[in-house]
């Protein structure tokens, strides 16, 4: 089934079309990332979602119902906010109860609820604090108790792990995705950032300037990328111009290589060009080093164990010719 | 490059005001203690000082005989407060200051809610004007134009006239103890005439209070199935609530200290200010004009008290 269907939807604020003209189906059990830089309509398309906005044009619908025009209150839809929103004139205990209290849920029967949803989100007996004395990530998983205590339907996340630094970023995503898995809740996350996309999600629709750019499985995205944007915003793939990809043999079209995909030195069945060292950087498990061929600027990632070649260095760097991705157009 | 020294510390900017700073750096506490000192002395001993000064003052006794007071420690002085004719003066007002609060809380809320949530840009300067216009004109300018609003021959009466509500005005007069023989000598005209004098002194806290509250609280309210009731009772209220008791302490201080709105608009009957000044003046009694000064503290004490243990200030 489908949980959430968008038609043709708009969102303009004034002259600024934040939203323009979205098609997009999400199934049921999903988990589904919207990917975009900031200003490209993703956090817009969850707001439609959650009822925060209305559309200007086209039509919504979360599991088969019409959603324009009903308030958030009356959505079994939840999020988990960016910056989290928890009250912070409740305890932890009542703000996971919130939504069960507003229901009208009984106060025994709603605490025991909460507290179960902050053992699933391992911070059992933190219930007495007030989200002042809990720590960013600590306060990350109260939201999503929040939210999951409602057994929502759909399940969206703004951001969630943002303000997260790596480490528990890298455990939450992983943790996310383990709940997903076993609550079955469709999960619908806003993220810029492309790693998380790529590692959590099931689809990925890419954003930018208030459309979809690509909506494919992560794969399909990273390396079939349908425009130049999604290139070069998924990954950092190098984008060759059509005069040099024509002088590789490809014919002239725009073209995408990973950087990656890309190793030091020629062999059978590849494809080589030439260039200088212009930078070479450690990034601990491998190196990455810019070449200048003859004007265009190509990144390559090679493996830390092999040897760094020195700045204005000449280098022949290589790949297989099905990992160059030609794009039409744009 | 000639302006930017090359060396690795500069050196120190000359005169007097370079040691200084260089010190008050180093000693932030000299710093603080030279700027408060001046505020402090002037709140601990001309501000606090004169204030026990009443205080004690209300521990002595007037000779009724001779008129002279007599400065032996008794609270005979506190006895007479009890007394039902002083006593219902303290009823009076606290009634009068309760009602006042109560009223100015339900208007000032929808327009300090309006200004921190919805007022931008133009609107915000025109709001903040609006609200604080009326402090920059004279309160006894006001208070007098209120009276000939409200007076029989009135604007207010002729308004009503026009539509065809004299009945509803008469009705309202006709009631005992809010009613009289015209809105400017009943205590409805004294109501009135409070709200819209100490109606900034609520706005303006509630509307701080309002402009703390993320606006993503309300949405997390609403996404979790909050209406807009549940809303505002469970977490805008709580969170405005420090605002609201701020802006309660002016209101419901001020209407317990004020003598002239109760002299000029209202019934003849004594409110705690008036019972201070004619005690202190034409009756010369400072001991029970400051008895009666004290009444407004306590009350202020208590009720903060109260607040404090209702856990008004949790969301602080």
């Amino acid at each position: 089934m489908t949980a959430v269907l968008f038609q043709q939807v708009s969102r303009h604020f004034g002259a600024v079309r934040a939203v323009d003209s979205v098609d997009l189906a999400i199934a049921e059990g999903e988990f589904f990332a919207m990917l975009g830089p900031s200003g490209s309509g993703k956090t817009t398309c969850l707001r439609l979602m959650a009822g925060f906005e209305q559309p200007t044009a086209g039509h919504i619908e979360i599991f088969g119902e019409t959603a324009e025009g009903v308030p958030p209150y009356r959505r079994n839809v939840n999020t988990v906010f960016q910056d989290y929103a928890l009250f912070p004139h409740l305890s932890i205990l009542e703000n996971v109860a919130y939504g069960l209290m507003v229901k009208g849920v009984g106060k025994a029967e709603r605490l025991k609820a909460a507290e179960e949803a902050l053992a699933m989100v391992k911070l059992p007996g933190y219930g007495t604090r007030r989200p002042g004395q809990l720590s960013g990530g600590q306060r990350q998983r109260v939201a999503l108790a929040r939210a999951l205590v409602n057994r929502p339907r759909v399940l969206l996340l703004d951001e969630p792990l943002g303000a997260l630094d790596l480490k528990l970023r890298e455990q939450m995503q992983e943790e996310l995705k383990a709940l997903q898995k076993s609550l079955g809740i469709t999960f619908v996350f806003v993220t810029h950032d492309q790693g998380e996309a790529l590692s959590m999600a099931d689809r990925i629709a890419v954003f930018n300037d208030g459309k979809i750019q690509q909506l494919g499985t992560p794969e399909e995205v990273y390396k079939r990328p349908a425009t130049r944007f999604v290139a070069d915003f998924v990954g950092s793939s190098n984008m060759l111009p059509p005069d040099f990809v024509e002088m590789l043999g490809f014919g002239r079209h725009h073209a995408s290589l990973r950087p990656e995909a890309i190793a030091l030195g020629d062999g059978p069945g590849r494809k080589h060009v030439s260039g200088r060292v212009t930078a070479a950087s450690f990034l601990g498990a491998a190196n990455r080093v810019t070449v200048d061929a003859n004007g265009t600027r190509i990144a390559a990632m090679l493996p830390a164990a092999v040897a760094v070649p020195a700045q204005g260095e000449m280098v022949t760097l290589s790949f297989l010719p099905e990992d160059l991705h030609t794009m039409d157009g744009a | 490059m000639s302006t930017v020294a090359d060396t690795s510390i500069l050196a120190r900017r000359g005169g007097l005001a370079g040691r200084l700073s260089d010190l008050f750096w180093r000693k932030p506490g000299i710093l603080l203690l030279l700027m408060l000192t001046p505020p402090l002395l002037w709140l601990g001993i001309i501000y606090l000082g004169s204030l026990i000064a009443l205080l004690l003052q209300s521990f002595f006794s007037i000779d009724d005989f001779s008129g002279l007071i007599n400065y032996e420690f008794t609270l005979s002085t506190y006895r007479q407060l009890l007394i039902p004719s002083n006593f219902d003066i303290i009823l009076r007002t606290v009634v009068m200051a309760v009602m006042v609060t109560l009223a100015s809380a339900v208007i000032a809320f929808p327009i300090a809610y309006y200004a921190a949530r919805y007022a931008r840009g133009k609107w915000k300067v025109i709001f903040y004007l609006g609200v604080m216009l009326p402090l920059w004109s004279s309160y006894l300018v006001k208070i007098y134009a209120w009276k000939l609003i409200l007076a029989k021959e009135g604007i207010l009466t002729w308004f009503l006239a026009k539509l065809h509500l004299l009945w509803l005005l008469d009705a309202w007069l006709a009631l005992p103890v809010v009613g009289g023989s015209s809105l400017s000598i009943s205590y409805t005209g004294t109501f009135i005439v409070f709200i819209y004098v100490w109606m900034p002194f609520m706005i303006l806290p509630i509307q701080a209070a309002l402009e703390r509250v993320p606006g993503n609280l309300i949405e997390a309210s609403a996404d979790l199935g909050g209406n807009p009731a549940q809303t505002f009772r469970f977490v805008l209220f709580p969170l405005a609530l420090p605002g609201i008791i701020a802006g309660s302490i002016f209101t419901f201080s001020l209407t317990l200290g004020d003598y002239i709105i109760p002299q000029i608009i209202g019934s003849s009957r004594l409110f705690i200010g008036q019972a201070v000044y004619a005690q202190q003046g034409t009756a010369g009694n400072i001991p029970l004009a400051a008895a009666f000064s004290v009444v407004p503290i306590v009350i202020m004490g208590l009720y903060l008290w109260m607040a404090k243990r209702q856990g008004a200030f949790d969301a602080l």
